[in-house]
């Protein structure tokens, strides 16, 4: 009871934890340098004690009471709105919340270490705190709104720390660069809330909060505007979780501080999106398309980008590049909608890659703040407890029997393939491929070989600090150990993740099928979800290890599309177990293939690597070296026509807008000055005129009245004579 | 027990002018002192209102009658409801913070608290007027003050601005007048069969007669009112005199301009064109909503095309004024609800805004964006502070403008979808000036010749703390502000649209 009364603890503690460094940056950095430290890593290993007793709590109870929800306060209320601020614990949300602070704290433990030296220290830890209080608010916030509260809130910190060292001007831009990037994502993450939002409410439920969509999002239908809705929320999370064609940000980022690229870039905020889909299942599993799409764009994003990680030198950008990869095969494992073998993925990733980061933190800490691979190599002796963790990551990303990347790498192909997907489980085996290939390479030039950086740097290599190697350590462990948790029955495990995950997958079961269909199930919603394991006990003969595959068959009931697709899954346990089995080692023969060319190409063969890249000129190479020219496409595309764009409309404000008005005024002026003229010169020209003509006459005339008598006598005799001449000549 | 609150809200500021203009000129301080005073109290006032407001009433609370000129039936009447309640409370504190914005003024210091005071009375006397005449005379006496204090304490191109301001103004206050007018000579009290000009009757449909029984005219008013009060938001393409005169306004004064005078504009189309024209303003609800999308995405563009910060600002004013008249065209419950709610957050950051302009300003003595850089480095806490105002302005969750923007499009989306879209768009492209702004003046490598830049002081920080802690406040829980409004609205919402 004591959790279900304090889970907004696991939320604010870190928020605390960020106000209270922050206010130390603020105030000058008065507090002393070890408690910033403390209070930054105290305030994630608090939430993580409580997420453990979280999971013992959820494990304490029948697998469908297994969602917790408590309502702090009423947030937004008006109208048809009403939101809490509320938060759901349930299996997935807690397995989220275990990553962010388990893997958050060892992150925070490592930078101890490596910011030490960093005037920012304090600045530092309050927007790592901030961080993990953003990503503990999207995965534990009880309604859409409130996730996406903490989706732009993780933005918010990425952009300030990728941009931590800002005097730096490309530091800088890469920040901005990401969350413009990541806006322009959210931007159709905003219209798919809305779309959700009216459309459900059309149908008689105002709600965004989890449960209750969950419960009534049948009423979309499958298709139509379930498709639009799904995919505008993808939008979201492609920019998000660098997802073709919104990825161009995350390899810029890896500007920030290697930590930050460990914790944000890596293991947690880039899986937000794979999160968001996973939560909203039920409106994907209600729209094959949508799902078509996000399996399709994981799919070539995991092997465009692991080509692109092929010829990068610099070890934080390969990882970058891996990273997005693997974020293709996540979107790929919830876009056949295995969505708990993309959450799988999701969690070993964040255990391997995040001991990736951290490992190359560890060896550009040694090789003073070096990041080009040509310059280092050779230095498995001198950082040996950074090589044996790095390469036991290694082994996992690659997908080495029995690592954790084996388990869930591996599902995802095998669920990929038995769903029917063999196209995209062709991209995604070579995918592999291509991942062991240069995650060989990287390890072959950077910890083989003769060490290649100057004498000056040689000669400060040294191993990291305590306090930097432990969380390798203990990610080395999780590594290696944190597959077991997944083993599929096929290859003899008892599958416990996917069965710890299922209740929040199921409840996309009782949705399709019409109407009639879902009131048999949701009138008893309970005790439908209740009566699963036994669903599932009497599935498990029909289809070991096929867990999602059936669960979407059942799903699909009265959806002949989906039923002919996994046809092929259902032909007998005995087969699908071999099959399984088969392809199990066929990959990891396959990657270990891959991974020996990677490595024995760079060290003993680099001859054929030159001859590799002469092919075609060297044009290949060269367009891969170059990221395929996609940030200069971008740029010319998008940046400039906008910048031209608000050019020009500041143009038309200033010229025509402003134009207009200052236009009025002055023709008003010269209209007044014109009427003023004819008003001067016209009207009172007229009235001057005709005195003056009155004066002139007088003047005139005056002349006549001289007062002189010869004078009139004269005019007299002008006039008679003028009259009688007259006369005479009429 | 007849409670006078309105008047000492509207008046105390004018006591306050009176007594600085018998102070002697060159005391400086005292005149300063006693303006924070009559605004302190006045804030005061205002915090007791909204202690005491009554939220489940959409009626006007704090009502004084009296009459003023018995032979045109005008009314001394002042009432407030949740359509002007938050605008009054908005009015006091930027006011009372403004004060002490204007204190590095040294030129002409008593004429300019004078004004300024005098200005303060014009305002709140708009928002709590319910006789249009009242209402009218309130809003003239506002532009007045105005008028000088541009015109005085402004920058370089002053004149312009100001003779700008005010004749575009006047415009708009000509063209209320004459629909005042028609509403007074074309109405009858059904009780003593005099003319009106009592808002709160006028509302009444069955007391209009003659011609404004015709459709023609009743539009023709409305365009007319919607021109008056689309100068005042301003929307495009009448708000070119926006960014002259806040570029050439002192700092406080462009606070007053941006924070208050603009929210007058959509304010007075909530409180006459909407309940008094509602068939003519559900007749031009679409075109409302255009206009409200014009405004977000080309205010956004042309933000994006300052060079001048302060420019910057005024264009973003601009597209943030684009949400509130999306959200009130859309006649959902949460559209108007997230427009009057728009209205009280971007008061309170575009405040914070031209504050933060004024500090750097009065360091650097210039404005130019891509002159400064770096900032970050020399003033630590005034980019704290300026982070928040930005983030607060491109809509982050978690700060109050995001609640607003996000009712405005879950309401608007509901009538119009297409339109909601687009607007949408402007998110992005906020988010593109905002952050572009502040990399380059904020972020890369310090100017040589700023390393001596002095920190934000504490005088400038107590202008900004209280605005910033509100725009966290209202980002997290913004339900006290929403409780305030919601009533009324929902009441006029229904009166509009006839359900």
């Amino acid at each position: 009871m004591w959790f279900e009364e304090h889970i907004y603890l696991i939320v604010l503690i870190p928020f605390i934890g960020s106000f209270i460094n922050g206010l130390n940056s603020f105030l000058g950095n008065r507090m002393p340098k070890r408690w910033v430290g403390w209070i930054a890593c105290g305030a994630v290993f608090i939430p993580l004690l409580i997420s453990i007793r979280g999971l013992f709590y959820l494990r304490s109870l029948p697998p469908a009471d297994r969602a917790i929800e408590s309502i702090v306060y009423t947030w937004i209320e008006v109208g048809n709105v009403h939101l809490d601020a509320g938060f759901l614990f349930d299996q997935l949300s807690c397995v989220m919340a275990l990553v962010v602070t388990g893997v958050g704290f060892l992150i925070h433990v490592y930078s101890i270490g490596y910011m030490g030296h960093d005037s920012g220290y304090s600045r530092y830890f309050s927007y790592m705190n901030l961080f993990t209080f953003s990503m503990l608010l999207l995965v534990l916030g009880n309604n859409l709104l409130l996730m996406f509260v903490g989706w732009e809130g993780v933005g918010l910190c990425s952009y300030l720390l990728i941009g931590f060292w800002f005097d730096h001007k490309p530091n800088a831009v890469a920040g901005m660069k990401a969350f413009i990037v990541n806006r322009i994502g959210d931007f159709g993450f905003l219209i798919g809330i809305l779309l959700l939002f009216v459309s459900l409410g059309l149908k008689g439920h105002w709600t965004l909060t989890f449960s209750e969509l969950s419960e009534h999002s049948y009423l979309l239908g499958r298709g139509g505007v379930v498709t639009a809705i799904a995919l505008c929320l993808f939008v979201g999370a492609t920019g998000k979780s660098a997802q073709i064609p919104l990825y161009t940000w995350l390899p810029d980022a890896m500007a920030g501080p290697t930590p930050v690229s460990a914790l944000i870039h890596a293991a947690t905020m880039v899986t937000a999106g794979v999160y968001m889909i996973a939560r909203m299942n039920f409106i994907y599993t209600a729209s094959p398309a949508a799902l078509a799409v996000v399996a399709t764009v994981g799919a070539v994003t995991a092997l465009y980008a692991g080509s692109i990680g092929l010829a990068q030198n610099d070890i934080k950008r390969v990882l970058a590049y891996s990273t997005v990869s693997q974020l293709g095969y996540m979107f790929l494992g919830v876009g056949v909608a295995a969505y708990a073998a993309g959450i799988f993925h999701l969690m070993t990733h964040a255990f391997f890659k995040g001991l990736l980061f951290l490992g190359a933190g560890s060896v550009i800490h040694a090789m003073s703040n070096r990041q080009d691979m040509r310059e280092m190599g050779g230095l498995r002796s001198p950082l040996r407890v950074t090589y044996i963790t790095f390469m036991t990551a290694t082994l996992a990303i690659v997908g080495i029997f029995p690592f954790a990347g084996f388990f869930s790498k591996d599902e995802i192909l095998w669920k990929t393939w038995a769903s029917g997907h063999y196209g995209l489980w062709v991209i995604g085996f070579i995918g592999a491929g291509v991942t062991a290939f240069y995650m060989f390479r990287l390890v072959a030039l950077t910890f083989f070989g003769k060490n290649r950086a100057d004498a000056e740097t040689q000669h400060h290599i040294h191993e990291s600090p305590k306090v930097m190697l432990w969380p390798l350590v203990i990610l080395a462990v999780l590594s290696f150990v944190g597959g077991w948790i997944g083993i599929p029955k096929g290859l003899g495990g008892n599958d416990a993740f996917h069965h710890w995950l299922e209740p929040v997958f199921s409840h996309a079961s009782h949705e399709p099928g019409g109407e009639d269909l879902h009131a048999t199930f949701s009138a008893s919603g309970e005790s439908f979800v209740a009566t699963l394991p036994d669903a599932d006990a009497s599935h498990d003969t029909a289809a070991d290890g096929l867990i999602a595959p059936v669960e979407e068959a059942r799903a699909a009931i009265g959806s002949s599309e989906l039923e002919t697709q996994h046809g092929g899954a259902h032909n007998g346990d005995a087969e699908d177990h071999g099959l399984e089995r088969f392809f199990a080692v066929i990959s990891v023969l396959w990657v270990i293939l891959c991974g020996f060319l990677g490595f024995r190409f760079y060290t003993k063969r680099i001859d054929i690597v030159n001859r590799l890249k002469g092919i075609a000129g060297g044009l290949i190479h060269r367009v891969i070296e170059n990221k395929y020219y996609v940030d200069e496409i971008y740029q010319a595309a998008f940046v400039d026509n906008l910048l031209r764009t608000v050019k020009g409309c500041g143009i038309f404000d200033n010229l025509v807008i402003d134009g207009l008005v200052n236009g009025t005024a002055f023709f008003t002026k010269i209209f007044s000055f014109v009427t003023g003229l004819f008003d001067n010169s016209f009207i009172d020209g007229l009235v001057n005129a005709v005195a003056n003509i009155v004066t002139a006459t007088g003047q005139r005339l005056r002349v006549i009245q001289s007062g002189q008598i010869q004078g009139y006598l004269y005019f007299v005799f002008s006039i008679t004579v003028l009259i009688i001449c007259l006369k005479w000549l009429l | 027990m007849v409670s006078h609150i309105l008047s000492w809200l509207i008046f105390f500021p004018l006591i306050g002018a009176a007594i600085v203009a018998i102070v002697p000129r060159h005391q400086h301080n005292l005149i300063r002192w006693i303006s924070a005073g009559a605004t302190a109290l006045p804030l005061a006032l205002a915090i007791k209102v909204f202690v005491s407001f009554d939220r489940t009433t959409s009626g006007f609370q704090f009502v004084e009658r009296t009459e003023w000129i018995r032979a045109f039936n005008i009314h001394y009447y002042l009432g407030i409801d949740g359509v002007s309640v938050t605008m009054v409370l908005l009015t006091a504190l930027l006011c009372f913070l403004c004060i002490f914005a204007s204190w590095g003024i040294t030129k002409g210091v008593k004429g300019f608290f004078v004004l300024f005071l005098l200005l303060d009375t014009g305002m709140m006397g708009v928002f709590c007027a319910l006789d249009f005449f009242l209402f009218y005379v309130f809003w003239e006496v506002m532009l007045l003050p105005m008028y000088f204090l541009i015109g005085i304490w402004g920058g370089p191109r002053r004149e312009y601005a100001a003779i700008k301001f005010f004749l575009y103004t006047l415009l708009g206050s000509v063209l209320m007048l004459l629909v005042m007018l028609a509403f007074y000579f074309f109405s009858r009290d059904p009780l003593t069969g005099k003319h009106t000009f009592d808002l709160v009757l006028l509302q009444q449909q069955n007391v209009h007669i003659g011609p404004l029984t015709s459709m023609t005219l009743r539009n023709v008013c409305w365009i007319a009112l919607y021109i008056g009060f689309a100068i005042k938001v301003p929307v495009f393409p009448f708000h070119t005199w926006l960014p002259d005169a806040h570029v050439e306004a002192p700092t406080p004064i462009s606070v007053i301009l941006a924070g208050i005078l603009l929210k007058m504009g959509t304010y007075g189309i909530l409180r006459i064109s909407y309940p008094l024209l509602p068939d003519a303003t559900r007749h031009f609800a679409l075109f409302l909503a255009v206009m409200g999308m014009i405004n977000i995405i080309y205010g956004a563009l042309c933000a994006m095309a300052q060079k001048d910060v302060k420019r910057l600002v005024a264009y973003s004013s601009i597209s943030h004024m684009g949400f509130v008249l999306l959200g009130m065209s859309s006649f959902t419950s949460e559209g108007i609800n997230g427009a009057v709610l728009q209205m009280f957050n971007h008061g309170t950051i575009t405040a914070m805004l031209f504050l933060i302009v004024g500090v750097i300003y009065d360091r650097a003595h210039h404005r130019d964006i891509e002159g400064f850089g770096g900032l970050a480095h020399q003033m630590p806490r005034y980019s704290v502070i300026t982070a928040i105002a930005f983030f607060a302005a491109l809509g982050l969750p978690g700060l109050s403008g995001f609640i607003s923007e996000a009712l405005v499009f879950i309401g608007a989306f509901q009538t119009y979808r297409m339109l909601t879209i687009v607007s949408a768009i402007g998110v992005v492209l906020t988010a593109g000036y905002i952050l572009w702004t502040m990399q380059r003046m904020f972020l890369g490598s310090l100017k040589e010749k700023y390393k001596a830049l002095p920190e934000i002081n504490g005088r400038e920080l107590f202008t900004l703390v209280p605005l910033a802690v509100i725009v966290f406040f209202v980002g997290v829980y913004p339900m006290p502000v929403l409780n305030l409004i919601k009533t009324s609205l929902d009441h006029l919402n229904k009166l509009v649209t006839g359900g």
